[in-house]
C-alpha cells in the first residue's frame, strides 16, 4: 500500500482514468459504427430524424423548465424569510429537504399513484395533464435538495437584512423586495440550482415511466430495447447534456461567489 | 420539546409570521406535505390494512416469501459491495490525487469529472457499459481478439451481479471521492510533519492521526453509497432487465403489472425500502456532523 501510494500515483490515476473514460470512448466509437468499416454520423441522423425523439425531448424540456420555475417560486420566498426572521423554521425545512434522499423516486411515484388514483378526491393520475402535473411535482421533489442548497447558499452571500431594510425604507412591499431586490441578487445561485435540476429532469426515468409520460428518459429506454446503434448515440447525447448542465452550474457558482 | 412549546406559548415565534411571511412560506410547506409526506403516509396506511380496509399486520407476514427475501439479499449485496468498493477506491483515488500527485490542475479536473459522473447514472450509463463490456463491447472484443482473453468464457457477464456492481462503481466512486477529498485536504502536511518530528512512524501516523480524522468520513461515505445504490433502479433495469432481482425492480414490476398480486404487499416493500434508507441516511448525517468537527 505504502509502496503503491508513494511511488506510483500516476499508475493508479491512469487505471482510474481508463475505467472512467473507456465506457465513454467505447460508446462514442460504437455510435459512429452503424456502417460496416467506416465511421459515420448516421446513428445520430437516425435519432434526430425520429419524430418521437423531438417529441420526447421537447416534452422533457418543457417539464424541466416548469419544474425549475415551480421549484424557484416555492423555494426562494421561503428561504428568504427563513434567513430574514423565521430561523426557527430552519430545522423543519432541512428535514423536508432531506426527505427525497430517504424516499426514493420509485416509492414516491407509487405513493402518487395511490394518493391520486381514479378513486381519490383529486384523480390526477387519470388524465395526461394530471399525470404531467404529478411528474412536475415528482421532479420538483427530486431536485429540492439541490435547489434549496444552492439558493440558501446564495442568500448567505448577500446581506439579506440590509437589502430588505433599504427596500423597506424606499417603500417596497415584501413581494416587490423579493422580486426586484433579492431575486436578482441571488440569480446566479438560482441558475446554478436550475442547471442541476435540468440535468436531473432530462435523465429522469422511473417517475415518467410509471406515470406513462412520453419523457426523454422513457424514450431512451425504449430505443435501447429495439435498436443497436441509436442508444449509443443517445447515451453520448445524455452525457453531453449532463456535462453541459454541470459545467454551466460551475460557471454560475463561480459567478455568484464573485458577486458575493 | 418543552422549549418549543414554551416558545409557542409566549408566541415570539408566531408573532414573526405576518401576512407576507405566511404567503411566502406556505407554498413550500403545502407542497412538501401534500406531494412528499402524504404519498408516503398513504403507503404506510396501505401497508397496515387488508383489502377490505381493516387494520392488520398480515401484509408483513405475507411479504416474507423467498422471492422478496432473495430481492432483499440481492439489494443488500449490491449496495454493500459497491459501497465498500466505492469507498475503498474513492479513498485510494483521493489519496492519490490529493496527496500523491500534488497537482491542483489534475485535482480540479478530477473533481469536475466527479460532479458529472456522479449524476451520470440510469439508463445511459447502462448503455455505455454495454458498449464497453457487453458481449459485443469494445473492451470485450479487443481483449478477445488482441489479447486472447475471453472474459465471457471466463464467467463474466455484464447482466449479472459482478457486471452490475462494476457499472454502479462508475457513479459510486466519484460520490465517495467527492466526500473524502475534503477530509484528505484536512490531513494537512503539518499534522504529518508534527507527527514525524515527534518520532512517529508512518504506521503510527495513520493509526493515531490519519485514521481518527478520516474514519467518520469513511463510514459516512459507506452509508451514503449504500443508500444511493439501494434506492436506484434505472441502471439495474436497463442493464439486467429482471436478471438481478433487486428490491426496486421488484417494486417496479409490482406497480406496472401487479407481480405480487397484491397492492398491499407493494406498499410494505416500499416502506421497508424507506426504512433501510432512513437508517443509512441518518447514519450518514450523524457521521457528517462528527467529521465536520475537524473543520475549523
Amino acid at each position: 500500500m505504502k509502496l503503491v501510494l508513494r511511488y506510483s500515483p500516476w499508475t493508479i490515476f491512469a487505471i482510474a482514468a481508463l475505467f472512467f473514460l473507456m465506457p465513454l470512448f467505447s460508446t462514442a466509437e460504437f455510435s459512429f459504427s452503424i456502417r460496416r468499416g467506416v465511421y459515420s454520423l448516421e446513428a445520430y441522423e437516425s435519432v434526430f430524424l425520429d419524430p418521437e425523439f423531438a417529441a420526447s425531448f421537447g416534452y422533457s424540456l418543457i417539464i424541466a423548465v416548469l419544474t425549475i420555475i415551480f421549484g424557484t417560486i416555492i423555494v426562494v420566498p421561503m428561504a428568504y424569510y427563513v434567513r430574514l426572521r423565521l430561523q426557527w423554521l430552519r430545522h423543519a425545512v432541512e428535514i423536508f429537504v432531506m426527505l427525497p434522499m430517504v424516499v426514493p423516486p420509485i416509492v414516491l411515484v407509487f405513493g402518487y399513484l395511490r394518493l391520486f388514483s381514479s378513486s381519490s378526491v383529486l384523480p390526477l393520475a387519470n388524465s395526461s395533464t394530471g399525470a404531467s402535473i404529478l411528474l412536475i411535482c415528482g421532479c420538483t421533489t427530486l431536485s429540492l435538495p439541490y435547489l434549496y442548497r444552492t439558493i440558501d447558499t446564495g442568500l448567505q452571500t448577500i446581506d439579506v437584512q440590509t437589502l430588505t431594510e433599504a427596500a423597506d425604507i424606499l417603500g417596497a412591499r415584501p413581494f416587490a423586495t423579493i422580486r426586484l431586490v433579492i431575486f436578482p441578487n441571488i440569480l446566479p445561485s438560482v441558475m446554478a440550482g436550475a442547471f442541476l435540476t435540468f440535468a436531473v429532469v432530462m435523465g429522469e426515468f422511473v417517475i415518467a415511466s410509471l406515470l406513462t409520460r412520453p419523457a426523454f428518459g422513457t424514450y431512451v429506454q425504449k430505443v435501447g430495447v429495439s435498436k443497436a446503434y441509436e442508444p449509443a448515440a443517445l447515451t453520448i447525447l445524455s452525457f453531453a447534456i449532463t456535462w453541459g448542465a454541470l459545467a454551466m452550474m460551475n460557471v454560475m457558482t463561480r459567478f455568484s461567489r464573485r458577486a458575493g | 420539546m418543552s422549549g418549543i412549546r414554551a416558545g409557542l406559548a409566549s408566541t415570539p415565534y408566531l408573532n414573526s409570521i405576518d401576512g407576507p411571511a405566511l404567503l411566502a412560506t406556505a407554498p413550500f410547506f403545502i407542497f412538501a406535505i401534500v406531494m412528499m409526506v402524504m404519498p408516503t403516509v398513504a403507503l404506510l396506511v396501505t401497508a397496515f390494512v387488508d383489502k377490505q380496509g381493516a387494520l392488520t399486520l398480515a401484509n408483513f407476514v405475507a411479504i416474507a416469501t423467498p422471492e422478496v427475501a432473495d430481492a432483499f439479499m440481492a439489494s443488500a449485496k449490491i449496495s454493500g459491495a459497491t459501497a465498500v468498493l466505492g469507498t475503498l477506491f474513492g479513498l485510494i483515488l483521493a489519496l492519490t490525487v490529493g496527496r500523491g500527485m500534488a497537482s491542483q490542475k489534475v485535482k480540479a479536473a478530477v473533481m469536475t469529472f466527479c460532479g458529472v459522473a456522479s449524476h451520470f447514472s440510469g439508463i445511459p450509463l447502462a448503455f455505455a457499459f454495454i458498449a464497453t463490456l457487453g458481449r459485443l463491447g469494445l473492451v470485450t472484443i479487443v481483449l478477445r481478439n488482441t489479447f486472447g482473453i475471453d472474459i465471457y468464457a471466463a464467467g463474466f457477464d455484464l447482466a449479472s451481479f459482478s457486471g452490475l456492481a462494476l457499472t454502479y462503481l462508475f457513479f459510486q466512486v466519484p460520490i465517495a471521492l467527492t466526500i473524502i477529498m475534503p477530509a484528505i485536504e484536512r490531513l494537512s502536511t503539518q499534522t504529518r510533519e508534527a507527527a514525524e518530528i515527534l518520532g512517529a512512524t508512518t504506521t503510527q501516523y495513520w493509526r493515531f492521526v490519519g485514521l481518527p480524522i478520516l474514519w467518520p468520513t469513511i463510514l459516512g461515505s459507506l452509508a451514503l453509497l449504500f443508500a444511493n445504490a439501494f434506492g436506484g433502479i434505472a441502471t439495474a433495469y436497463a442493464l439486467t432487465g429482471t436478471a438481478v432481482n433487486v428490491i426496486p425492480i421488484l417494486l417496479y414490476a409490482q406497480i406496472r403489472g401487479d407481480v405480487l398480486h397484491n397492492e398491499q404487499l407493494g406498499a410494505v416493500l416500499a416502506l421497508l425500502m424507506v426504512l433501510v434508507m432512513t437508517v443509512a441516511i441518518s447514519l450518514y448525517l450523524m457521521l457528517r456532523v462528527h467529521a465536520e468537527r475537524w473543520l475549523k
